[in-house]
């Protein structure tokens, strides 16, 4: 055996730019693989990070008009109140924390500068539910909620557009022309997974904008943590058995809200990334079986090539499965080194794509492993035939041939 | 002396399409340890056959084939390359050696597919080299070589595992006269101080002459089989020394 992969290597050493060449179409083929499942595996990771940002047990109860026709959507509905917040917070077991909030957009002013912005009215367990920490100062507290207090806490992209480097905390800050006072920020959250900037909000109790702002009774919407991932089912169920309860909707009446879990939308992501990397990672697999055909080429030119040099060795002795070997052994080092290089050349572009193209990339240990032994099958596989072919000939004639 | 070759009405019949070529007919033949036999012919007179099939290159269609007492004219390809490697050696008319393959490693070819090659085998492949004055080759490639020399080498390989019968097939028909001279001295050389029991092909009747018995063949069958020298004396050795 030994002898035989001597016999092999000088072959392929022989033939250097021919073996290169071959090899270079296994490398292209397993780099492409190493690339295609990094990037996707990378994607898969970031899309998982972006949605626990989210929160992955929350659940989003939002208002929809089904008898009032002039007034459908799902913001200017009026069927959710504070009160149905704390009574889901109070009698549905499977719901951990409950905010109620509140969503407009309106300028805020800081001296001289303004931004436009998302302003959302939440309640104390909002930074719980929302999983977010503060970079500095304090949260809305209850009592800020109960006394309706002109308090604010702000997200890092206002933050930089109003103060730039200046600490916003226990500043003014003019929003609908009322002085809110700044209590608190927040830490930077990123984009959400539909490329929405998370940290372009200001948030303050939920009472201060109905009441100070808005003028208003109801809420937009209620946001709910449930106390573990596997239990939204059941807190989905609660909390619609609940409201309909309070809303005194009849069995033949339609829901007058409706329940997102994050978990729906999050595998639907999830999935269409998994679906991604499956589609890339067969397009590369397409470049390796290409790559294998042509060691299945080379290889019969090859053992055409040396028709003489397997007679002779066949004269001497040689068995079938001698020469079997001999020629796998070669398809099947050239394959190898192939992976090899590949799987070097595979991490380094992968690694350029995340660095340049800002796309982040995973190498897991078992996808290089798996490539490599992939590289190994391509070349036993796709060098059996020939192989086959020359252990197959007939010595007289293979010493005849010229 | 123990017959070494035993042929018992050996046919080989070759189909092409629907035309059947006998190429042997019904060929018997003995040959002794230590003998030299030459095997002459004009072509097609199925000398080649003959000896692809003592070469165990080939198998008869027909008839039975010992060697050293065992009927191998039923073996399989696999069990026919065991004895090509054990029991054979071969040196052909083109040489047929590897190329870009050192001398010594051509030489040790045929221990490859045996065993492990050992430090006695090695120590062997040496004498080989030596006695086939191929000292200072060893790592020459052959195309590097002279014929002569590269014939020596081939010769050099077919004694490696030091077969019990060694086939020439036209050794010297690409060699001009004088190494032609050279190779079968060699040859006689190995027959008479080693014992090796040769047989050699060719068409010229001067290389025959170096043999102690000759075979003729003509349309698959023997036409004569005369030995060079009355018998008794050691043919090969009077056969080798009368050769100017």
């Amino acid at each position: 055996m030994t002898a035989l992969f001597k016999i092999a290597l000088r072959a392929i050493m022989r033939n250097k730019l021919r073996s290169s060449l071959t090899i270079l179409g296994i490398v292209i083929g397993v780099g492409a693989v190493i690339v295609m499942v990094s990037i996707g595996q990378g994607a898969k990771v970031f899309v998982e990070k972006q949605l626990e940002s989210l929160g992955i047990n929350v659940l989003i109860i939002i208002p929809i008009s089904t008898t009032h026709a002039a007034a459908r959507g799902t913001t200017g509905t009026i069927t959710l109140t504070a009160e149905d917040a704390y009574a889901i917070a109070r009698e549905c077991g499977a719901v951990g924390y409950v905010s109620p909030g509140m969503r407009t957009t309106t300028q805020v002013v800081y001296g001289n500068m303004n931004w436009t912005t998302g302003v959302s009215g939440v309640g104390p367990d909002y930074q719980i539910i929302r999983n977010w920490p503060l970079k500095s100062g304090r949260f809305i507290t209850q009592r800020d909620v109960n006394t309706m207090a002109k308090v604010c806490v702000l997200g890092q992209t206002v933050v930089t557009n109003l103060f730039g480097m200046l600490d916003p905390v226990d500043r003014w800050v003019r929003v609908n022309n009322i002085p809110f006072r700044v209590i608190g920020v927040l830490s930077a959250k990123g984009q959400s997974p539909t490329g929405q900037d998370q940290d372009d909000t200001v948030l303050m109790p939920y009472t201060t904008i109905q009441r100070k702002i808005m003028g208003v009774t109801y809420i937009n919407y209620i946001l709910a943590s449930t106390i573990t991932t596997e239990a939204r089912f059941e807190a989905i169920d609660q909390i619609t058995a609940l409201l309909r309860q309070r809303h005194r909707l009849r069995p033949n009446e339609e829901n007058d809200f409706t329940v997102i879990s994050q978990v729906e939308f999050a595998s639907t992501v999830m999935e269409t990334s998994q679906t991604m990397t499956i589609l890339l990672g067969s397009i590369a697999l397409v470049s390796l079986f290409v790559g294998g055909i042509g060691i299945m080429n080379i290889m019969l030119v090859s053992t055409t090539e040396r028709t003489r040099e397997i007679g002779i060795r066949m004269a001497v002795g040689a068995k079938e499965k001698d020469i079997l070997f001999q020629f796998l052994i070669e398809s099947t080092v050239l394959s190898s080194i192939g992976g090899l290089i590949g799987i070097i050349f595979g991490i380094l572009v992968s690694k350029l794509v995340s660095y340049y193209g800002g796309w982040p990339s995973l190498l897991s240990s078992p996808s290089i492993v798996v490539a490599f032994l992939f590289s190994n099958m391509v070349g036993i596989f796709f060098g059996y035939y020939p192989a086959r072919k020359a252990s197959r000939l007939n010595p007289i004639e293979a010493l005849r041939y010229e | 002396m123990q017959d070494i070759v035993l042929l018992k009405d050996v046919y080989k019949v070759y189909t092409m399409g629907d035309i059947k070529v006998t190429a042997l007919d019904g060929v018997s033949l003995a040959i002794k340890k230590g003998e030299f036999m030459a095997i002459m012919g004009a072509s097609g007179s199925g000398k080649s056959t003959l000896m692809n099939i003592l070469g165990c290159l080939d198998s008869p269609t027909q008839g039975k084939y010992y060697l050293e007492g065992i009927e191998v004219s039923r073996f399989s390809k696999n069990e026919l390359a065991e004895i090509r490697n054990k029991k054979l050696g071969f040196v052909f008319q083109n040489f047929n050696l590897l190329s870009r393959t050192t001398v010594v490693e051509n030489i040790e070819l045929p221990l490859i597919y045996g065993k492990k090659i050992s430090k006695n085998d090695t120590d062997e492949i040496y004498r080989i080299i030596r006695i086939l004055g191929l000292e200072g080759f060893e790592k020459h490639y052959p195309n590097q070589l002279s014929g002569g020399q590269q014939q020596r080498v081939a010769i050099a390989r077919a004694i490696a595992n030091n077969p019990t019968l060694l086939l020439a097939d036209e050794p010297t028909g690409n060699l001009d006269s004088a190494t032609s001279t050279d190779v079968m001295n060699v040859l006689c050389d190995l027959n008479r101080t080693m014992g090796i029991t040769i047989v050699l092909v060719t068409h010229e009747t001067d290389i025959a002459r170096y043999a102690g018995r000759v075979v003729v063949l003509k349309d698959g069958r023997v036409l004569s089989d005369t030995p060079s020298h009355s018998p008794g004396t050691p043919a090969v050795h009077a056969s080798c020394e009368t050769v100017p």
